[in-house]
């Protein structure tokens, strides 16, 4: 297999998609329980990339870009870490051609 | 679309998910005269769904005759390959029949927010009443724990119903509220995850050997990066689906993005001629059910009825990879047993007993039941990552013309490579057993 780079940038595979995002967030991480995360699946498993490590330890996560998939809080084993819902009625991923 | 109807103070039946199960159990519903509300938490029925799919529509045909008249599909599907991909190299098996070119079709590909959207619309001419860009958030029960509606994010939002059906989706808030689930195991889903890459019409025709309409379905196993799953490539009219099936759980005990996996799949040998040059129109992901009758949840509450995805009724049997017809199926006879619990008066668990004697007697279970044992073999270790080197090895070898060597026939071939990739002859044996139980 060739070791070449990715045809284009996560950031431009993403922006295909329409998200209409509401000022409230519909999933909240708190963040102080992923401290005590070792296994940190989220951040591998989230097709839309919105978790990310921070420097002291903890997880950073962006709502606007969801898919409202489900894959976090199926692989999220810290009680209390994903507070997941669906973005207010109207709002969020709109799908196209999928 | 004609004048609305006063809105009622309750409803006849309140149907959650403008998806394939709800938007059918609202034309059933409201044919049979009830007053029946379609709720839908996109802006369109469709916005918030996505498959890597065909749509299988025999079941269609009574609900809506002629259906491929009016439908939005994008190719017929008239030739279907499964491959087995190894890192350098894939095993097919193809085929193709002129008769699924023509009507009734045998299957179609589809962008679900078209098909979603022209199947609701069908029930609102048949007199249902769609709410869109409203979710449900929760059941209202009354004081004997009876469902009689369900709250919703609109102000004011309670909706009273006299039976309410769940169709919310693979991640069901109303039936895990409701208790009908089991504790939620994730190995019990995969992570689905598409391109939709825009192809000119000729280029998918030259490419995929095809005319017209025709279209082609091809499953993949194999190609994942190591990652137990499948993959799958559609063709639509003027654009193809390439997309990866993860299974969750190893999904996230690995380090490679669900993009990088599709990245690596776009670069395979077999793959790479069939998607050069296409640019990514969207990109889509959505969780999936995967393991049938071992994750199902009850359907039948008092005043509530679960079905499609809510009921995790996909079947994920290998080759037959189906969702959407056990969706529209479930949606058809959760109305059917919702009209017989109005008509009677009797909208508890036992009034609507009706819902699970339907899908037990049809194909909804009765595929489930038959493959129950698919899921968990096609997902197994040595079917993902030894059995296709198995396969391609032995089927190389087969072909290799290594002359001054004489041939050395298949039985050499096999016990060969069986020898080199460290499969022990009782396993193979013991797989080959299970296998022919389980499809056979």
């Amino acid at each position: 297999m060739s070791g070449r780079y990715p045809a284009q940038s996560f950031e431009e595979l993403i922006a295909t998609t329409r998200f209409d995002v509401h000022e409230r967030a519909h999933i909240v991480v708190d963040t102080d329980v992923c401290r005590d995360c070792s296994t940190r699946e989220c951040i591998v498993a989230c097709p839309a990339n919105l978790f990310v490590p921070t420097a002291d330890g903890g997880i950073l996560f962006n709502y606007e870009q969801c898919f409202e998939c489900g894959t976090c809080y199926l692989v999220c084993n810290r009680e209390g870490a994903v507070s997941w819902s669906y973005p207010l009625g109207g709002y969020g991923v709109v799908f196209r051609q999928s | 679309m004609t004048e609305p109807a006063p809105t009622p103070d309750v409803w006849d039946a309140v149907i959650v998910g403008a998806g394939p199960a709800g938007s059918c159990a609202a034309s059933v519903l409201a044919r049979a005269g009830h007053r029946v509300l379609l709720l839908e938490r996109g802006p369109f029925p469709g916005s918030k769904n996505m498959y890597g799919g065909v749509v299988y529509p025999r079941i269609l045909d009574r609900l809506h005759p002629s259906w491929w008249e009016s439908a939005p599909m994008q190719r017929w599907v008239t030739r279907r390959s499964t491959m087995m991909l190894t890192d350098t190299q894939a095993v097919s098996v193809d085929f193709r029949t002129t008769a699924w070119g023509a009507p009734p079709y045998n299957g179609a590909t589809a962008l679900r927010p078209e098909f979603d959207a022209w199947l609701a619309a069908k029930a609102t001419d048949d007199g249902a009443t769609l709410l869109c860009s409203t979710t449900a958030t929760g059941l209202i029960r009354d004081e004997r724990g009876h469902v009689v509606g369900v709250h919703t994010d609109r102000p004011d939002g309670d909706l009273a119903a006299k039976i309410v059906i769940a169709c919310d989706g693979v991640n069901s808030f109303l039936a895990k509220q409701a208790g009908l689930y089991e504790p939620v195991d994730a190995h019990h889903y995969t992570l689905g995850v598409k391109q939709t890459i825009a192809l000119p019409r000729r280029t998918i025709e030259e490419r995929f050997g095809v005319r017209g309409r025709d279209g082609v379905d091809i499953e993949i196993l194999g190609g994942t990066s190591g990652i137990n799953g499948g993959a799958f490539l559609y063709t639509n009219l003027d654009s193809i689906a390439l997309g990866v099936v993860l299974e969750m759980t190893k999904l996230g005990r690995q380090r490679r993005r669900p993009e990088d996996v599709i990245e690596r799949l776009k670069q395979h040998p077999a793959l790479s001629p069939l998607v050069e040059g296409g640019e990514v129109a969207e990109f889509s992901a959505h969780v999936i059910p995967e393991a049938g009758l071992a994750m199902m949840p009850k359907m039948t509450g008092d005043g509530l009825l679960v079905a499609g995805d809510a009921a995790a009724l996909c079947l994920a049997a290998g080759i037959w990879l189906e969702g959407v017809n056990f969706a529209m199926a479930s949606g058809i006879y959760a109305a059917e047993a919702a009209a017989e619990a109005l008509a009677a008066g009797d909208m508890s668990s036992a009034g609507l007993a009706g819902y699970a004697r339907r899908l037990d007697d049809s194909f909804v279970l009765r595929d489930h039941r038959r493959f129950r044992r698919a899921p968990k073999l096609v997902l197994s270790d040595r079917v993902q990552h030894l059995y296709p080197q198995l396969l391609a090895g032995t089927v190389e070898a087969m072909f290799r013309v290594d002359n001054p060597q004489p041939k050395p026939g298949l039985r050499r071939i096999l016990a060969a490579e069986r020898k080199r990739l460290g499969i022990r002859r009782r396993d193979l044996l013991r797989d080959t057993l299970t296998g022919w139980r389980t499809f056979g």
